[in-house]
Parts: C-alpha cells; sequence; structure tokens
C-alpha cells in the first residue's frame, strides 16, 4: 500500500468517489487542466471529462452559486475555492442559500454539497492567501464545518463530507498537505462526521485543537510526557456541528484544558469551546481554561508569519501554567 | 480603423397600449382564442390575488409583501410558456408565473405570512422550482448551476431565472449569464425592467440604453420585449426556451414593464416618483390592452369579466381562509430541517425549546 500525502489523499477521495457515483462532480478555477493550484485535481480531467472536472469562470460567487444549482438539481458538486481567503465573495451564497435551503423549503430543496478550500498559514503565501476563517462558517446555522488533520482524516473525512446529505465546508489545512506521508488505503470507507477524535489519551490535561495545529498538539504531548505530564490530545475534526460531549468527558477527567487555534483569539472558535466548558464543565476545573491562538491581528506577511501561529512550545507553556494553578 | 464588433437589440411588441395589433405576423399560439383568455384569466386572477394579499397586509395578517401590480403580462407570460420539467428561479414578487406553474395563494400568503411551509410548493411542477429569493440576483446562478446540470446529465430541460433592473446590476446576474455563454447553458435570463429599484431609477441604475444588451457581452442572444404585451413576451420566451432545449445557448430577454405599486408594503413610492408618471403607466398597463384585443375578437365582454372577477374573489376569499386556518408550526420546526438528520448538539437545543414550550 502507498505512503500518500494529505493532499494526494484528497485527490485519491475525490477519484474514488467520482468512479463510484456519476452524480458527483468537481468545479473551480483551474481545477481541470492544471489539476487545481495546490494539484488536488490532478489527473481527474483526464479520468472524468470536461463536464465532471468543470473548468470555471474566474469568479468565486459563481463557483458557489452554481454549486447550489447543481446539488438541489440532484448533482453532488465538489467545489473548490484556490485559497481559503478568496472564500469570502462566496458567504453570500453559501451563508443565504446553501446553509439555509432545506429550512427554507421544508426539506423539499436540499443542497449535498461541498466546498473545498485550501485553509490556514505557514507556507509563505502572498496576502490573502493565509486565511484561517472557519469560525465564520461554525455560526452559520446548517452548514457542516469539517477540517482534517491528517492524509487518512483527509480521505475519510473528504468521502463523508461528499456522501452527506447537506452542505459542507471542508477546509484542508495547507501547511501540511505535503508535511508527511501515511498508508492510507483507497476503500472507499468513510470516516464519521460530528466527531471528535481522541488522538492520545491522557490524564493530567487536555488540549483541544483541529487542522494544522494537531501537529504542534501531538508534540507539545510528547514534550511534556518527557516532564512526566501526561497530555489528551482531541482533535476536533468537525467544528460545526460539536461534538462537544468527547470535549467534555476529556476535561471531567483532566480539570485542565488547551484550547490552540490558528485564527484570532476574539470570537474564534475557541472561545465557543472555552464557554461551553465554562457553562458545563465549571465544577470539574482545576485551573482556567487557557486558548492558545493566532493574535487578533491580520496574519502578518511571511517574514513574521510563524511568530503569529502557535507553537508547540506556547502549547507546552501553557499546559504547565493549568497544571501549576492546582 | 477597423470594427471588432457590432451589436444591435432588437424591440419586440405585438399590441400598443390600446390593445391593436402592431403587427400582423402573430405567433402561433394566438390562433388559440381559448388560450389567450386562459392567459388573460390567469393575469386577471394574480392582479384579485395581489389586491387581496395588500389588503390582508394592511389589516395585519400578512407580514410585508412585494406586490406584482403592473407585471401580469410580464410574470404570466414567463410561466406560460415554459414546460412543466423546466426549473423556474424567481426573485420575490413573480406570482403569476408561480401561480401557472401551481404555486397556490395559500402558500404565498403562508410564506409572507411568516411559515416556511409556504416554500413546500405542494403542486406539481412548482415542486422542482426553487422558492423565493429575497438577496437580489443570487438565484440567477442557482439556475445557471442547474442548466449545467442539466448539460451534464444531457437531459432537454431549461432553467429560467426572473430578476429586476436593479439585479441587473449586481456581480451574481453577471457571473451567471457569463456562464451561461461560457458553458452553452440551457438557461433563459429575464430582466424584469420594472424602471425602480425601490427608489433607485432605471435611468441611474445602468448607462446602458438597453439592459438587454448585457446579455450581449455574455455572448448571449438578447431582446428587449414590450412587457406589458403578453403575446410579445409569450413569443420571445417560447424562442428562448426553444433555442436553449436545442442546444443553441442561452438568452437573456428585457421585458421593458412599470411596477404600478410600492416596492413592498414597507415602502412609500410617492416619496420618490411623481403622479404624472405613475399615470401614464397605468395608460400603458398590461390588462387593458390584451382585454381591448379580446373583446375585439368577440371572445371577451363585461359580462364574462365581472363573471371571473367573481369567480376570482371566492377562489382568493378560499385561499385566505385555508390560509387563516394554518396551524402554527410546531416550535421543533425550527430544528427539524437545518440538517437530513439533527445533530446531537443541536437536539439538545431542541429539547430546551420543547421544555420552554410545555411551560409556556
Amino acid at each position: 500500500m502507498a505512503q500518500i500525502t494529505l493532499i494526494e489523499a484528497v485527490t485519491q477521495a475525490l477519484a474514488y468517489e467520482m468512479a463510484h457515483d456519476e452524480s458527483v462532480v468537481v468545479l473551480g478555477e483551474d481545477v481541470g487542466v492544471n489539476g487545481g493550484v495546490f494539484r488536488a485535481t490532478q489527473g481527474l480531467q483526464e479520468k472524468f471529462g470536461e463536464l465532471r472536472v468543470l473548468d470555471t469562470p474566474l469568479d468565486e460567487t459563481t463557483i458557489a452559486g452554481v454549486t447550489i444549482g447543481l446539488a438541489t438539481a440532484g448533482m453532488k458538486p465538489v467545489a473548490e475555492a484556490q485559497f481559503e481567503g478568496f472564500i469570502y465573495p462566496m458567504m453570500e451564497q453559501i451563508a443565504c442559500h446553501a446553509a439555509r435551503m432545506r429550512n427554507r423549503t421544508r426539506g423539499r430543496l436540499t443542497v449535498p454539497a461541498v466546498w473545498r478550500a485550501p485553509w490556514g498559514g505557514g507556507i509563505r503565501a502572498p496576502e490573502h492567501h493565509s486565511e484561517a476563517n472557519e469560525h465564520l462558517f461554525t455560526n452559520i446555522p446548517g452548514l457542516r464545518v469539517v477540517m482534517p488533520s491528517s492524509p487518512a482524516r483527509a480521505y475519510g473525512l473528504l468521502l463523508a463530507a461528499i456522501r452527506d446529505p447537506d452542505p459542507v465546508m471542508f477546509f484542508e489545512p495547507k501547511r501540511i498537505y505535503r508535511q508527511y506521508k501515511e498508508e492510507v488505503p483507497d476503500d472507499g470507507e468513510a470516516l464519521p462526521l460530528d466527531v471528535c477524535f481522541v488522538l492520545r489519551d491522557g490524564t493530567d490535561v487536555t488540549i483541544v485543537t483541529w487542522g494544522a495545529q494537531v501537529k504542534e498538539a501531538l508534540e507539545a504531548a510528547d514534550a511534556l510526557a518527557e516532564e512526566g505530564i501526561s497530555a489528551e490530545v482531541i482533535d476536533v475534526a468537525t467544528l460545526a456541528p460539536l461534538d462537544f460531549d468527547t470535549i467534555a468527558e476529556s476535561v471531567q477527567k483532566t480539570g485542565r484544558c488547551v484550547i490552540v487555534h490558528e485564527a484570532p483569539k476574539t470570537a474564534g472558535f475557541g472561545a465557543e469551546i472555552a464557554a461551553r466548558i465554562a457553562e458545563e464543565c465549571l465544577y470539574d476545573l482545576l485551573a482556567p481554561v487557557e486558548r492558545i491562538t493566532g493574535y487578533d491581528t491580520h496574519i502578518p506577511l511571511f517574514r513574521l508569519e510563524m511568530k503569529y501561529l502557535p507553537s508547540t512550545e506556547r502549547v507546552v507553556e501553557a499546559a504547565k501554567r493549568t497544571l501549576a494553578a492546582s | 480603423m477597423s470594427i471588432a464588433a457590432k451589436f444591435e437589440i432588437e424591440y419586440l411588441q405585438y399590441l400598443d397600449v390600446e390593445g391593436k395589433q402592431v403587427r400582423d405576423d402573430l405567433p402561433k399560439f394566438v390562433t388559440n382564442l381559448d388560450h389567450m383568455v386562459e392567459l388573460y384569466k390567469l393575469m386577471m386572477s394574480t392582479r384579485v390575488f395581489d389586491a387581496k394579499s395588500v389588503a390582508l397586509q394592511r389589516t395585519g395578517k400578512l407580514g410585508t409583501y412585494a406586490s406584482c401590480l403592473g407585471h401580469e403580462a410580464a410574470h404570466v407570460g414567463i410561466g406560460s410558456a415554459m414546460k412543466p420539467e423546466d426549473v423556474l428561479a424567481v426573485s420575490y414578487r413573480e406570482y403569476g408565473a408561480q401561480l401557472y406553474r401551481g404555486v397556490q395563494p395559500r402558500e404565498v400568503y403562508m410564506y409572507w405570512g411568516g411559515d416556511e411551509r409556504g416554500n413546500d410548493y405542494q403542486n406539481e411542477p412548482a415542486r422542482h422550482d426553487f422558492a423565493w429569493s429575497v438577496p437580489i440576483a443570487t438565484q440567477c446562478l442557482h439556475a445557471a448551476g442547474t442548466a449545467l446540470a442539466f448539460k451534464i446529465r444531457g437531459e432537454k430541460r431549461v432553467a429560467v431565472c426572473t430578476i429586476g433592473d436593479g439585479g441587473s446590476s449586481k456581480g451574481d446576474f453577471y457571473g451567471a449569464i457569463n456562464i451561461a455563454g461560457a458553458q452553452n447553458l440551457p438557461m433563459v435570463t429575464v430582466i424584469v425592467n420594472n424602471q425602480w429599484a425601490i427608489s433607485v431609477p432605471r435611468k441611474i441604475q445602468s448607462g446602458a440604453p438597453t439592459l438587454a444588451q448585457k446579455g450581449i457581452a455574455a455572448g448571449l442572444f438578447s431582446i428587449q420585449v414590450d412587457g406589458n404585451d403578453i403575446i410579445a413576451v409569450r413569443k420571445a420566451m417560447e424562442d428562448a426556451l426553444e433555442r436553449a432545449r436545442n442546444g443553441q445557448g442561452g438568452s437573456v430577454l428585457e421585458l421593458v414593464t412599470y411596477r404600478l405599486s410600492d416596492h413592498t408594503t414597507a415602502d412609500d413610492a410617492r416619496r420618490y416618483r411623481g403622479e404624472q408618471e405613475v399615470k401614464d403607466a397605468w395608460a400603458k398597463e398590461p390588462m387593458k390592452r390584451l382585454r381591448n384585443w379580446l373583446v375585439a375578437k368577440g371572445v371577451w365582454d363585461d359580462q364574462k369579466e365581472e363573471a371571473w372577477k367573481t369567480e376570482c374573489d371566492e377562489w382568493m376569499d378560499n385561499e385566505v381562509n385555508a390560509y387563516l386556518q394554518t396551524k402554527t408550526q410546531p416550535v421543533t420546526a425550527m430544528f427539524d430541517y437545518h440538517f437530513a438528520e439533527v445533530p446531537a448538539d443541536l437536539a439538545k437545543q431542541r429539547d430546551l425549546a420543547i421544555s420552554l414550550e410545555k411551560k409556556a
């Protein structure tokens, strides 16, 4: 079995589902001949033709709106925004229509569509190419917001997203697109949506994160282990709807929680998790909840970029602070 | 200097404001006078329905409502030309087209009366049409996507979208006609140019002499039509639908009409437009000219008019009663349609709403 990267897992999932369900179509800018700017759709047009892998005009609003029309007409479109920072023109269509169509029509019209977007910073990209804005979508009722953190989860969660009968925002952490490889069987097995994955069991502190920061969280857990501290690491994976029970269970066990994310701190999705912990687990806590996040600034151009992103060291220090507090 | 491209926009009209024919080459459907009477009757029932809606709003039985007064020829012309298997994506006042496709007045009342079930059209073919779209011009892209699905599956169906003159200023409109041209999609885009986008008049909406010519930029067949002349509207629609069905691509139709009402019941058009303008527009309204033409043909008279008016009133009263007797949805309906299955976390909020309901 071949070892593949996260971006190759995306391609593998798309190819599998297109081969097994002819209603699946891929559309976006450059997704055809060019195979996408990150090559996520490489080879698909040769295999499935120009209509099922459609190079659209250069207009994000068009991609988003056409995706809705395809979906309500019985297709399963997978649309690509070239970068997360280019998704803003899509938001009106996604918020006003994709997220509301089922509710608006009492289930008569539905939008079984996926919007994929390379997400987050850390690849020395130009301005507008490094946004982390998942929290803008978690606040929109009717949307699933999914973020994989490994090649295997990218494959399994993307298959699940395409098969899901409702609209899914699928944010791919591009910093780890090609960071490492792992074995991902091309067996069409989807992973469950709407559940957190406990990646590492621990008893002293819970580290909650998603996407590219899973790497820092696991590194921090390793570093803490060397000091005899047992950290549990949770990959949220589906941010909305949130599986808070898994987080609560862990916090009730450890009494401490560090939330890590790349997006700005204020009203980031970490704020939601911290608030839920305060509401439902306050008396289990042995220390204040810590949030290690991006700053409330625009992500800087790349000379300062790595100083913006949460580091492993900051996560380790935060975990230790929670232990020192009790 | 050489010329890279040249274009012209045809203006289509068969009946003048008094209902006299201005050209002899009437389309074939006009020879069926019974059908022409049916078109008139639906225009009239649309007007009665509209008056009833405004009255309901004024008496507190309906929320904000967008009137279609003056648009009867445009809307009925669109709906009557379409085939059942086609798909219609409207904005929010195209009731004449929707009634033709089976949307019930009670459903319109329900939507504007604050009940989502008004969007769950019970009758074919409206059941596969889009619901009302309030964000301007966004529905044009849904029609483009639907047309793309038809093309991918090789179906001989057409997606039709309607927008106003103001909507043709939006990027969504241009994006939709652009991809329709680029992909040769079976899509008909209809600009119902009623001269006013709330308080912004057509003349400062766009510097283009016609709105139809925007379709030229997308490589589409484009035409301007007298939107108060149902024969012209129906003919232009039939031709556009046939071209689309035959793989000859999309069209942009500009139907020139006039909004005789306020924008919505929350608007007061007297603030921004003069009485004389509205008076002049009434002289060109769509029903008078078709009625005159039908009377001249000997197939319509005052007695028939009165009888049909009575029938429409009874129909609408019945629809109003059905609407007013509809029980409010249970509080759980707030939660049950966001996803195919209610997610666990949302189910907890649903339980809370149920418990609050029990206490109330």
